[in-house]
């Protein structure tokens, strides 16, 4: 199928969207969208399972808040910096992590994180439970205000398709194809003459980068940072939204965390919002053992089954 | 095939052009008086501002007839979960896309502060009543805040003074980790070293902290005279719960600086009664108190805290106000509420200072032992009346937006 085709099609689809939504609501959906296509360039494509990209998340969310308040950069900068100091923080994360495999990989992971989770809670730059808030949105480039939410959305969309772009090209590029043949068989990529780690280690680093750009994003439309970020919780959502969404396929995550994202504001208002978190549960259990795929990778079997 | 798709695709993009015009068509001022109420539904400030605020904006809103400037009031409410991302995203989609006015309820001073920097950049009301930082109106203050019931100051000078003045000099402080907790250890720690005592030291827990017992302990080996939990809700409740499991109890004085009722409740009266605290508001306190205190107890279950009370009280001078000045546009109404005096069941020698300070008369109340109540409901002894410009401190110049 031509992929091209339907690639315009939703970028039509996502320049039309403020008309009919809530242009804040679908920022929201594109940076955690693109935290979750980071994730899922680790988890999908080289197979390994982070516990802790969250930090990188806060991470670039309080650096650039930081420099927001307390310097006269632009917007781009700070998301830049912000996204640098992710990428450093991940490879340092990473470095350590890669020397472990399988659960002890993930138990590395989590544990930096929550490193990082208590700095964050201790330092007093964050301000800690009450986040760092009233961070101001400024004029991107220096002309264009991001104060406007239409204007902020389609900000985020450039940078929402600058990283898929990214990742896309990452998976598709020969670097890509050795990191799936390092996911679907290390000991022969290894045999190939390989130096596994320092893959794994480069998919970490840009994997974390990506986190904290979505990060950065973030703090810059809800012009607040805050510990809720870090925390560990948003390393597990992450790996729902991925699942849900359909891990291992480029397009997955991005409805993955649509959905919880939608499904999370629509429930916070109603009468259902003390069970959030069991209804996100169910959601969960049902995805695992009915369909394992995800959405999109069920899709993608439907269509092989009936369609070719 | 190809026509076809062409036609779903026009037929979208029209689609999404009309909605976009009929949303468009949403202006600033749409004649039309809605209100959100944001409350912690599940979290450990549930009792004291969850449903129950809920109903008591509603009871407001009904025994005001139920419309305003000839339209239905409408409400809607969200819980904040306590945690500031999700309080602000909430009330940014509020004010910004569904056409609200003011935003009331507000438990913990982190949802507060997020809110009501949200409310600046689009210019409407944050309605204060469940939050006790002084920030509000003093380091933060801003012409569309309002901040009803109690802070942090009346607490510290109705409940820390006297006990500093009756020989009470060295103390310690438990405190919730967050804006609130922070600043009302401040401001004690002040009220201390003016009167001549001394602050020995000081912990800070999470806000939901279930396990206090570390934290007592230092108190404990601080030879403090008094202990004072600068925390609410259920924190207060579960510190003083594990004070006594540590025989602190008997060894020195725990003073909660910040307890409503139905925490007083929770307490056992064993190790609570005779404990000294300050609210804005007891249900039993008079005639007017009780007959709408009775009503709230049939509509909610139990009894009013303070809190609920404030909001019953906000909501109510709120739409006052809207109707006297005959828009709902923020910069006119917030000039109306400050110009008109409240008067109901709840405010007392009340006034809304320029700074968006309501002062009003406070209690010094003392929870009553065992023997001394009739029911369950029967929890305070007031001791005296606070007059308000002795409990709250005096406006900020540069917070006068008259």
């Amino acid at each position: 199928m031509n992929n091209l085709k339907l690639n315009i099609f939703l970028l039509a689809l996502a320049l039309l969207a403020p008309a009919v939504l809530y242009p804040v609501f679908l920022a929201k959906v594109l940076c955690f969208a693109l935290f979750a296509c980071a994730f899922n360039l680790l988890l999908g494509f080289v197979g390994l399972l982070s516990f802790g990209h969250a930090a990188f998340l806060g991470t670039g969310g309080y650096i650039t808040g930081y420099l927001m308040i307390n310097s006269g950069l632009t917007p781009e900068i700070a998301i830049l910096l912000g996204t640098l100091a992710g990428a450093a923080l991940g490879a340092i994360f990473g470095k350590l992590a890669v020397k472990r495999e399988g659960i002890y990989f993930a138990m590395v992971t989590l544990a930096l994180a929550q490193l990082v989770f208590f700095i964050y809670l201790q330092a007093p730059f964050t301000n800690g439970e009450d986040g760092m808030q009233g961070v101001p949105r400024g004029h991107a480039f220096g002309a264009l205000d991001l104060s406007d939410n239409l204007v902020m959305y389609y900000f985020v969309l450039a940078i929402f398709v600058f990283g898929y772009w990214l990742i896309n090209r990452t998976v598709h590029s020969p670097f890509g194809q050795i990191l799936k043949a390092i996911r679907d068989n290390e000991d022969r990529a290894t045999s190939l003459g390989y130096d596994v780690n320092r893959y794994k280690w480069i998919a970490f680093v840009i994997s974390a980068a990506l986190a904290a750009l979505a990060g950065s994003t973030k703090t810059l439309v809800f012009q607040l940072a805050s510990l809720t970020d870090v925390h560990w919780h948003m390393s597990g959502e992450v790996i729902l939204m991925t699942l849900v969404g359909g891990v291992g396929t480029i397009f997955g995550p991005v409805l993955g965390a649509g959905f919880i994202v939608t499904m999370q504001n629509y429930l916070s208002g109603g009468e259902l919002g003390n069970y959030i978190h069991i209804i996100m549960g169910v959601v969960f259990v049902v995805c695992v053992l009915s369909f394992r795929s995800g959405i999109v990778g069920q899709l993608i079997k439907f269509k092989r089954n009936n369609f070719s | 095939m190809k026509n076809l798709n062409k036609t779903i695709v026009s037929s979208m993009v029209a689609g999404i052009m009309a909605a976009s015009l009929s949303t468009a068509a949403v202006a600033e001022s749409d004649g039309k008086v809605k209100l959100g109420i944001l409350a912690d539904m599940g979290g450990v400030y549930a009792d004291i501002c969850g449903r129950g605020c809920v109903t008591a904006a509603e009871m407001a809103i009904e025994d005001f007839g139920g419309k305003a400037l000839g339209q239905p009031i409408e409400l809607v409410t969200a819980d904040s979960q306590l945690k500031p991302d999700i309080a602000s995203s909430i009330a940014r989609q509020w004010v910004e896309a569904d056409g609200v006015d003011a935003i009331g309820g507000l438990v913990s001073s982190a949802v507060s502060g997020a809110v009501s920097k949200v409310n600046l950049n689009a210019k409407k009301l944050t309605m204060i009543s469940g939050s006790a930082s002084n920030t509000f109106t003093t380091k933060s203050c801003n012409p569309f805040n309002v901040h009803w019931t109690y802070n942090v100051v009346a607490l510290a000078n109705g409940t820390v003074k006297p006990m500093v003045q009756a020989g009470k000099k060295k103390w310690f402080f438990i405190t919730a980790d967050y804006s609130f907790g922070h600043a009302l250890e401040g401001v004690a720690s002040k009220v201390i070293n003016e009167n001549g005592g001394e602050v020995v030291g000081s912990i800070r827990a999470p806000l939901g902290t279930t396990d206090f017992s570390s934290y007592v302990l230092q108190a404990q080996a601080s030879g403090a005279d008094v202990v004072a939990l600068a925390n609410a809700g259920n924190d207060t409740v579960n510190a003083l719960k594990t004070a006594t499991e540590f025989g602190l109890t008997e060894m020195m004085d725990v003073a909660g600086l910040l307890v409503f009722t139905q925490n007083a409740q929770a307490m056992d009266p064993s190790v609570a009664g005779g404990m000294r605290l300050t609210t804005g508001f007891y249900w039993d306190m008079d005639d007017k108190a009780r007959d709408w205190s009775q009503r709230f107890q049939e509509r909610h279950g139990s009894i009013p805290s303070m809190i609920h009370a404030g909001v019953y009280s906000a909501t109510t001078h709120y739409l006052k106000s809207v109707e006297a000045s005959g828009t709902e546009e923020a910069e006119v109404v917030i000039k109306k509420m400050k110009a008109t005096k409240p008067e109901d069941f709840f405010s007392r020698n009340a006034e809304l200072r320029a700074d968006g300070r309501m002062v009003h008369d406070m209690l010094s109340v003392e929870i009553k032992k065992a023997g001394e109540r009739k029911d369950k409901n029967d929890i305070y002894k007031v001791i005296k009346v606070i007059p308000g410009n002795e409990a709250f401190s005096p406006m900020l110049p540069q917070c006068n937006f008259s």
